[in-house]
């Protein structure tokens, strides 16, 4: 755990050319990195490195799994903007952070894995916890080494994190030999320098392009702007902001873009895609211009490509040019820095009159526009969006949340109003379950003075489940809100939806959580109603260590709207009218 | 359609699986693969010829520059270059039929780089449709073909345009060809036999 650190003698590494064994080399380039903790998991191929940690100022949290600390580097990444590190042996250490790994990679989180390797010597020869983690990873990293001699590690962990943070980031994997660590080779921080950063050669913002796209945003009547990830990446909150509050165009968002636009702006419709408000959908199937920033048209967000928003001229923003064209074929393709394009393009933009169009989004609205769940009678059942609604209120919005994936990740989607970025910390691309506990360890680690809180269904929470005790190793204050249905929720919806109610393999039984977690020594409550929700949530915030509440909510509840994978964006599954979460006027 | 993508890479250990793999995710079949030294000290230069959809050019040459080892690519294709294979091939054949092998050498402008008693190895470089020809010539007729080893596509643009000057020029992407490409053209055409 500790990290008995001669901060002084680390600097003096740094400065001054030094001759290191190379896991010594390991740790310094680390510090020189910046980066202050890791995640990790001790094993024989990583042993020496472990054995140098205490002369280095760096924190290591021990995690239960490797794939938490994957995770928990991720979710250090996505809270603080910096490169999230992990730390695991060889072998099967190895392969279990391969999840996080791909779970970094599709929502291009910058994230350094380094991992030992059996010596070099008997590199491929099958010896004990050998594996080509190399091999294996390719395809899920954004680029990786494998690291056989002591002078090569530096300079390897130093492009590493260069690659990691630069362009469309993402994560890079360093195995490292255990020879060349045990080796000793002169370390020289500064001469280790990564090659000058070279961009993509096919990033491309021509006049033509910028002059094309103005022309369209001034003749648009019905534009939208579908705001992604790479807003908060690129940090072009306040760009998009002006450009939506000049042009009065109002702004979507995918799942990864809630709160880089903030909920409560005028102009903001909330999530897009297959849970998104109908309304929200049927203005982008209306629209004549959809400006995409930072997005990448997943098919969560699209429905069936053939009937995308066919009357839409696309004006893509976005830093990948392999992300051009590839699901929808787009008008303008302004391929660079979102936030420097828009920068570049909001000095030729003017102010036009949207009150129509904004009206027209708004009548469309009908019931929805009115939700208010929180006023809705209690009938004594407990609905997830009453608990995620309520979550919002109590923690006035202010809590950094982090959820696993199902349907308590789409009722958090729409029932919790983030406001800033990086206070939605969720697996979007790869939909990973297990994702929340640990990525919230490494958010708290990351950003110790906010309240970190964990939404996870029963399912996905027992499958990371042994991470609480890396939180009370750690000593977090993380409060864990478990939406428990007693089911596998999303899959039992589509079987629900598409498979006849066939409840194959759903049905899901728990542990009591609450006495799980005392078995940490962490406290928690059961709630069943929702009069209990508040006085939890008080209790939670209250307690001075991390809080678990087991939320048992209506077992066969299920989120709406929908739309059917495949289907277009405009033909969605609606609330039932027996839906007591349906809100009318009448409610208010 | 086919595509023709010139890529320069750097030489070391697990580059070509690199490459390779993104032709793999894709499931996209690699039709030719050759890779040798380049003019650029510590890269290699690589042409892969492989099937796929029109639009499938430009992602793929992204998602090829986004490999941290590439450090060039070019799309050929449809643009002035200059195409050709070699190919060895080996000939079951007697002192008595070598001549029929040695007049068809001839006219296909190949060459005979081995001699053991009962067979010969024929050299033949030229683009697939020669190579072809003289295949389908060689089975066509008495001779047994052996061994057939072929090296895949090698291309150049035609004129200058090293893959610095295309980069210079902002052509690397989007290849529009010049005049003084065309000119070149009639030189190197007249230098080869195309068989029917």
């Amino acid at each position: 755990m500790g990290s008995n650190a001669n901060t002084q003698e680390a600097n003096a590494h740094l400065t001054t050319p030094t001759r290191l064994t190379g896991s010594e080399i390991v740790w310094a380039t680390l510090v020189g990195e910046g980066v202050t903790d890791v995640f990790g998991y001790p094993g024989g191929a990583i042993l020496p490195v472990y054995d140098a940690l205490r002369k280095f100022p760096i924190h290591h949290t021990l995690v239960r799994h490797e794939q938490g600390a994957a995770h928990m580097a991720d979710g250090y990444a996505r809270a603080s903007g910096k490169v999230g590190v992990a730390i695991a042996t060889s072998g099967p250490g190895a392969t279990n952070l391969v999840t996080g790994i791909a779970t970094a990679m599709l929502d291009s989180i910058p994230m350094v894995c380094i991992t030992g390797n059996v010596s070099s010597k008997v590199l491929g020869t099958d010896a004990f916890q050998e594996v080509d983690i190399t091999g294996i990873t390719l395809p899920v990293t954004k680029h990786n080494f494998l690291i056989s001699r002591t002078e090569e590690i530096a300079p390897a962990l130093r492009q590493a994190f260069q690659i990691a943070r630069s362009g469309r980031p993402g994560p890079v994997l360093v195995d490292i030999t255990k020879d060349a660590q045990q080796g000793k080779a002169i370390f020289d921080f500064a001469a280790a320098k990564p090659r000058p950063y070279r961009p993509h050669p096919m990033l491309n913002v021509e006049q033509n392009g910028l002059d094309h796209a103005v022309e369209l945003i001034r003749n648009a009547k019905r534009p939208i702007i579908l705001a992604g990830h790479g807003v908060s990446e690129s940090g072009a909150m306040e760009q998009v902001r002006t450009l939506a509050e000049r042009t009065q165009i109002p702004v979507a968002l995918t799942l990864l873009g809630l709160g880089a636009f903030p909920a409560s702006h005028p102009l903001n419709m909330g999530m897009m895609g297959m849970h998104g408000e109908a309304w929200v959908n049927h203005a982008i199937q209306e629209a004549d211009l959809l400006i995409a920033c930072g997005m990448r048209f997943d098919d969560r967000v699209t429905g069936t490509l053939a009937s995308y928003a066919t009357k839409a001229k696309k004006i893509h923003i976005e830093v990948d040019p392999a992300e051009i064209n590839k699901n929808v074929k787009v008008d303008v393709a302004l391929v660079g820095d979102l936030r420097e394009v828009l920068e570049e393009l909001l000095p030729r933009i003017g102010g036009r009159d949207g009150s129509a169009w904004l009206k027209a989004i708004d009548a469309s609205k009908g019931a929805c526009a009115v939700r208010d769940i929180k006023n809705l009678p209690d009938d004594g059942h407990l609905y997830a969006a009453h608990v995620v609604h309520d979550l919002w209120r109590i923690t006035e919005g202010e809590a950094v949340v982090v959820t696993d994936v199902g349907q308590h990740q789409m009722w958090e989607a729409q029932y919790f109003h983030h406001e800033k970025p990086r206070s939605l910390i969720t697996s979007g691309g790869l939909g990973t379950m297990g994702f929340a506990l640990p990525a919230a360890i490494g958010a708290k680690t990351a950003c110790p003075e906010k309240e970190v809180w964990v939404i996870a269904g029963d399912g996905g929470f027992q499958m990371t489940a042994a991470e609480l005790s890396t939180i009370v190793q750690e000593r977090l204050k993380i409060n864990i809100a478990i939406i428990n249905n007693g089911y596998l929720g999303m899959v039992r919806q589509w079987q629900e939806f598409f498979y006849e109610r066939n409840y194959e393999s759903t049905p899901l039984v728990s542990p009591d959580f609450v006495k799980l977690a005392d078995a940490h020594g962490i406290s928690g409550r059961a709630v069943r109603t929702r009069a209990e929700v508040e006085s939890a949530v008080h209790e939670a915030r209250s307690a001075p260590g991390a809080f678990l509440i087991n939320f048992l909510v209506e077992k066969e509840d299920s989120v709406y709207p929908m739309i059917p994978a495949g289907s277009a964006l405009h033909e969605m599954i609606r609330r039932p009218d027996h839906d007591p979460l349906l809100e009318s006027p009448e409610d208010l | 359609m086919l595509h023709t993508f010139v890529a320069y890479v750097e030489d070391l250990p697990g580059v070509l699986t690199r490459v390779a793999s993104l032709f793999r995710r894709l499931n996209i079949n690699i039709n030719s693969l050759t890779v040798g030294r380049s003019e650029r000290p510590g890269l290699s230069r690589l042409t892969l010829v492989c099937e796929a959809s029109a639009e499938a050019g430009h992602r793929i040459q992204a998602s090829l520059f986004k490999l941290e080892n590439v450090v060039d690519v070019d799309d050929i294709a449809q643009a002035p270059s200059v195409t050709r294979e070699l190919a060895l091939i080996k000939v079951a054949a007697t002192p008595q039929n070598r001549s029929q092998i040695f007049e068809l050498v001839e006219v296909f402008r190949a060459r005979i780089v081995d001699l053991a008693p009962e067979s010969l190895m024929i050299e033949m470089t030229g683009v697939e449709s020669k190579i072809e020809g003289l295949i389908q010539v060689l089975n066509e007729g008495e001779e047994r073909i052996l061994e057939i080893c072929r090296s895949g596509k090698m291309t150049m643009r035609r004129g200058h345009h090293t893959s610095r000057v295309l980069r210079a020029m902002g052509a690397g992407v989007a290849e529009k060809p010049s005049p003084e490409d065309e000119t070149t053209n009639a030189v190197e055409e007249s230098a080869d036999i195309e068989p029917a």
